[in-house]
């Protein structure tokens, strides 16, 4: 019985002293307009089903109280109480008037956050005003496309906060999800057609989670599903916009010095380049897009960003990423030729 | 002595098991089956809990991970619970209803058969190249990539396990409508046969939709077919609807058995009539109807819509109250009542606040938008697990506790008993409850490992520490199983004192004819009404007299067997897209086939009216019963 107190109170505990758990990561800790709402949700049926737990609760602890077969009533023969219909139409209707308060908000949230009629609005000269990303999820990869602004990243979606960015998704190879726990609900990339929604990366938030908030992949897509993450960078908008400029520009950059022109030669010779663009305006590859690639924050998406793990990575992807698509697609690098194609990678930025 | 159970051999006794057709027998074998896939399935559940022991672990490789969650979602819900469950309908429900088998005994006898081969056929998946590894749910995409031939284990071994299920539904609901005793009327049925009946009935309209899910990914995969191949015009989204169109009603064809167990458990262990019985019926039957119209909230974030998301919302809203209903009037059974807490009992009483926690999330859950956030993530595994566990698998532990008497004629050990209780209950809600955060936390289900600061470190080590608990609680079980077995103390007709229904009026374990004489119902719990009026026994609503029983088969063992050898031929065929086809592959189809329908012609063909156990028989068994 002590064992069990000691536990019940180590489990309390634990989860008083996480709270509401990492503000990049953490759907309690809601960073915009549809993570909110959602959360609203979830505090509202919550406290319903408090109320229900709470009945049943107290009519449970009553019972077990005072109807436990005592010492000397071996022989009682209780009354057979056929039912009560007083009692049943309560417990019928009360739960009906419980759920409608819930169902309300349910239906209208549902209609809310489905509702991209604005992905479509043009201004006066035919353009877009929203900002739309085409999100395609590979077998542990993620490519996000900004068709209107002509330019393609992967693995780090960089977006603008405080407005509502449309995203258009699809899987290319198998069933994937996209979820950004701390910002809004999943939605899966199917292989089949293509999915629209949208979220709101509040500013204030972001701040809080440096900016960077963790992205999972959420539909079990093989060995290494565990491992398709992504990141999002969330940035005030005029922060954005020089982003998008700077990745406009940075089709006609040249490597920075010899050993990463050397690495370039090797990118091309060793055929890299056949799978992953190193050119923003290119997208639907095999391989990630790789144009900010010393941008980064992870190394495939999982590692932290710095040269040994890029090593690392390049001279054996299965072992960091089981089943990856990029594993003896390529002859083994030399060392020379990882030295330069590491220089050549990490120089792949367009921020300062 | 009886005269027809004469003291036999080992090997007779096999042969006896392997031929049978009488329910209780074929209880027994589901028993022994289910428990052995649930074992298996557990040790499955325990490797995944070790390895989400501590983040970036390596005890699993990421490959080997999803074979174990794929095998043990698959075995837990196909093999193990679904067939236990199956074994307490056989063993009680005949006697429920005053009957003296099921209306199909020799189908009976096929349809465990069935499930044993397709059950055994799956799990060589792990000795044949690698098991299923797309999940219990195996959505298409995935399994159709799946580059080994696991999934094609999963097809075919839940083809050949279905059959044997849809068999066992509809076996039951004939019984139920046909074979009740007289007086047994619709509404004087005990409630695990109500909830039985209503499960029979889901079986009925769900598997199909499986089967023919199962029979797409099947030929796909192996005959060449594109029903899911989308760059051939298939597509995916017709498998994820087929598949929970079986699958949710698949939860209820669970769960109500369950409710039927502990409906029983409460009314004996309280020494009261189930309060609200025609309110309880009527609540089981809805819950049937609505669990086919709520299948599409396991696709929320599929991407239907908002206007089936709403609907299907709301639909599934509407679920919670009759289930609402029910654990009212299970409140008030106990009400007022003279409640002995006994081992059933207390997983009975355990049972509430677990399913109810289960139950609640589940609402949440239907909230759609909310859903965008909880779909598979941690809180879905929490959810299912706490109806799945907190409702059948806790009935599982009720009824084997509470129905072993009537089964073996030995109580279990109620000390052992109380023990296994303790550790598996703790074990459970230390397991479960926090993965609800780690949801909420963020982390998505069906990882084979986790990253370092996340926030999730803890909450996952502690969840693994209740896992060890509740396999500790399992092994009690099993000891007390053995030490029971070893004893064999044999108890009377009603061990328990408070019986109330027919089954309690018998010998336990049975005679093989179960009923001399067919009893009278003079009501709702008929042996309890008898026992009120001071008699001992139920009052016969017929002579003495012969007694028409079927003669044992071995039919049915080798038609399911002729199903098994096919499914290999089947899966090394040459158009197989593994690209691995053995040359033997197409004789052993064909030989395959040729057993199971040659078995059915001998069927067919050969008459066989079974036999009479004679009245003369029954007047010496009796006399010869009061002298031992």
């Amino acid at each position: 019985m002590k064992k069990w107190r000691l536990l019940s109170l180590f489990t309390l505990l634990t989860l008083f002293l996480t709270g509401c758990g990492e503000p990049y990561l953490s759907t309690l800790n809601p960073a915009g307009e549809v993570a909110q709402s959602q959360y609203d949700l979830m505090v509202l049926s919550t406290a319903i089903m408090v109320l229900v737990i709470a009945v049943v609760v107290i009519i449970y602890a009553i019972v077990l109280l005072r109807f436990r077969r005592k010492k000397d009533e071996e022989n009682k023969i209780p009354k057979q109480v056929e039912g009560s219909h007083k009692l049943e139409i309560i417990w019928t209707t009360i739960p009906i008037i419980l759920l409608l308060i819930l169902a309300v908000p349910t239906v209208i949230d549902t209609f809310r956050l489905a509702d991209v009629e604005a992905m479509e609005k043009k201004d006066k000269d035919g353009n877009r005003e929203a900002l739309v990303v085409n999100v395609r999820a590979n077998l542990y990869w993620w490519e996000f496309e900004y068709p209107d602004l002509k330019i393609t990243t992967a693995q780090d979606l960089v977006v603008p906060t405080d407005e509502k960015v449309f995203f258009n998704l699809k899987a290319s190879d198998v069933k994937h999800s996209f979820w950004i726990p701390a910002v809004g609900g999943k939605m899966d990339t199917n292989t089949d057609n293509e999915n629209k929604f949208y979220l709101v990366f509040d500013s204030k938030k972001a701040k809080e989670a440096n900016n960077l908030f963790y992205g999972k992949c959420a539909e079990l897509c093989g060995p290494s599903h565990a491992l398709m993450d992504f990141k999002v960078r969330a940035i005030p908008r005029e922060e954005f916009d020089q982003w998008v400029v700077a990745m406009q520009n940075a089709e006609d950059r040249t490597p920075q010095n010899d050993l990463a022109a050397k690495g370039e030669q090797v990118f091309t010779e060793k055929g890299c380049i056949g799978c992953h663009a190193v050119s923003p305006a290119q997208s639907g590859g095999v391989g990630p897009n790789l144009s900010d690639f010393g941008d980064r924050s992870r190394v495939a998406g999982i590692l932290e960003h710095n040269e040994e793990n890029l090593r690392a990575w390049l001279e054996n992807p299965e072992e960091i990423k089981p089943g990856n698509k990029m594993t003896n697609t390529y002859d083994p690098l030399t060392s020379d030729e990882l030295d330069a194609i590491i220089e050549y990678l990490m120089g792949l930025k367009v921020q300062q | 002595m009886s005269t027809y159970a004469k003291k036999k051999g080992f090997g007779a006794t096999i042969w006896d098991y392997l031929t049978t057709v009488d329910h209780k027998k074929i209880a027994i074998l589901y028993l022994i089956a289910g428990g052995l896939f649930f074992i298996l399935g557990g040790i499955e559940a325990m490797l995944i809990r070790i390895q989400l022991m501590e983040p970036n672990s390596d005890f699993l490789s990421a490959g080997l991970y999803n074979e174990i969650l794929t095998m043990h979602g698959t075995t837990m819900i196909f093999l193990a619970a679904m067939p236990l469950l199956f074994a307490f309908m056989n063993a009680v429900v005949p006697l429920q209803i005053g009957a003296r088998d099921v209306a199909f005994p020799f189908v009976n006898a096929l349809g465990f058969w069935m499930f044993f081969f397709g059950g055994v056929f799956l799990n060589l998946s792990w000795f044949l190249g690698g098991a299923p590894d797309a999940g219990w749910t195996s959505y298409a995409s995935l399994s159709l990539a799946s580059p080994t031939h696991g999934i094609d284990f999963y097809t075919l071994g839940l083809q050949i396990s279905g059959f044997g299920t849809l068999m066992g539904g509809i076996n039951f609901l004939v019984t139920i409508i046909n074979m009740r005793a007289p007086g047994m009327t619709f509404m004087r049925m005990p409630l695990f046969t109500w909830t039985t009946f209503v499960a029979s009935t889901l079986i009925l309209f769900a598997f199909p939709p499986l089967t023919v899910g199962i029979f797409f990914l099947m030929f796909d995969r192996l005959f060449g077919a594109n029903f899911f191949d989308v760059t051939m015009g298939g597509n995916t989204i017709i498998w994820e609807h087929l598949f929970w169109i079986f699958g949710h009603p698949e939860v209820y064809i669970l769960v109500l058995p369950a409710f039927g167990i502990f409906s029983e458990i409460f009314a004996v262990f309280s020494r009261k009539r189930l309060f609200g019985y025609s309110s309880m019926v009527f609540a089981t039957v809805l819950i049937g109807f609505l669990g086919f119209m709520v299948w599409a909230h396991h696709m929320f974030t599929t991407g239907m819509g908002p206007v089936a998301n709403a609907i299907f919302a709301v639909a599934t809203m509407a679920i919670a109250v009759p289930t609402g209903i029910k654990i009212f009037n299970w409140l008030f059974t106990m009400w007022g009542g003279s409640i002995k807490v006994t081992t059933p009992m207390l997983w009975a009483i355990a049972f509430i606040p677990s399913f109810v926690m289960g139950g609640v999330t589940g609402v949440m859950q239907a909230a759609a938008p909310l859903d965008y956030q909880l779909h598979d993530s941690y809180f879905i595994v929490a959810h299912f697990h706490y109806v799945i566990v907190g409702g059948v698998v806790f009935a599982l532990f009720a009824g084997a506790h509470y129905y072993w008497p009537k089964m073996f004629g030995t109580m279990l050990n109620e000390t052992l008993g109380k023990i296994t209780f303790v550790l598996f209950f703790i074990g459970f809600h230390l397991t479960f409850f926090i993965q609800h955060f780690l949801g909420l936390l963020g982390m998505p289900r069906r990882v084979f490992t986790y990253l370092p600061n996340q926030g999730w470190d803890t909450q996952n080590f502690i969840s693994s520490i209740g896992a060890f608990l509740m396999a500790a609680g399992v092994i009690i079980l099993l000891i007390n199983v053995i030490i029971t077995s070893v004893k064999n103390e044999k108890v009377g007709n009603d061990p328990w004192g408070d019986g109330r229904t027919l089954e309690w009026s018998i010998p336990s374990p049975p005679p093989f004819y179960n009923f001399k004489q067919t009893p009278l119902v003079r009501g709702l719990d008929p042996y309890w009404i008898e026992k009120m009026e001071g008699k001992k026994e139920m009052t016969p609503a017929e002579p003495l007299g012969d007694i028409h029983m079927p003669n044992p088969s071995i039919l049915p063992f080798i038609i399911s067997m002729g199903l098994f050898i096919a499914a290999f031929g089947a899966m090394y065929n040459p158009l197989n897209q593994i690209g691995d086809a053995k040359p033997w592959a197409v004789p052993v189809l064909i030989i395959g086939l040729a057993i199971t329908f040659g078995a059915m012609l001998v069927r067919s063909l050969k008459d066989d009216h079974g036999f009479h156990i004679h009245k003369e028989d029954l007047i010496d068994d009796e006399n010869k019963g009061v002298k031992a």
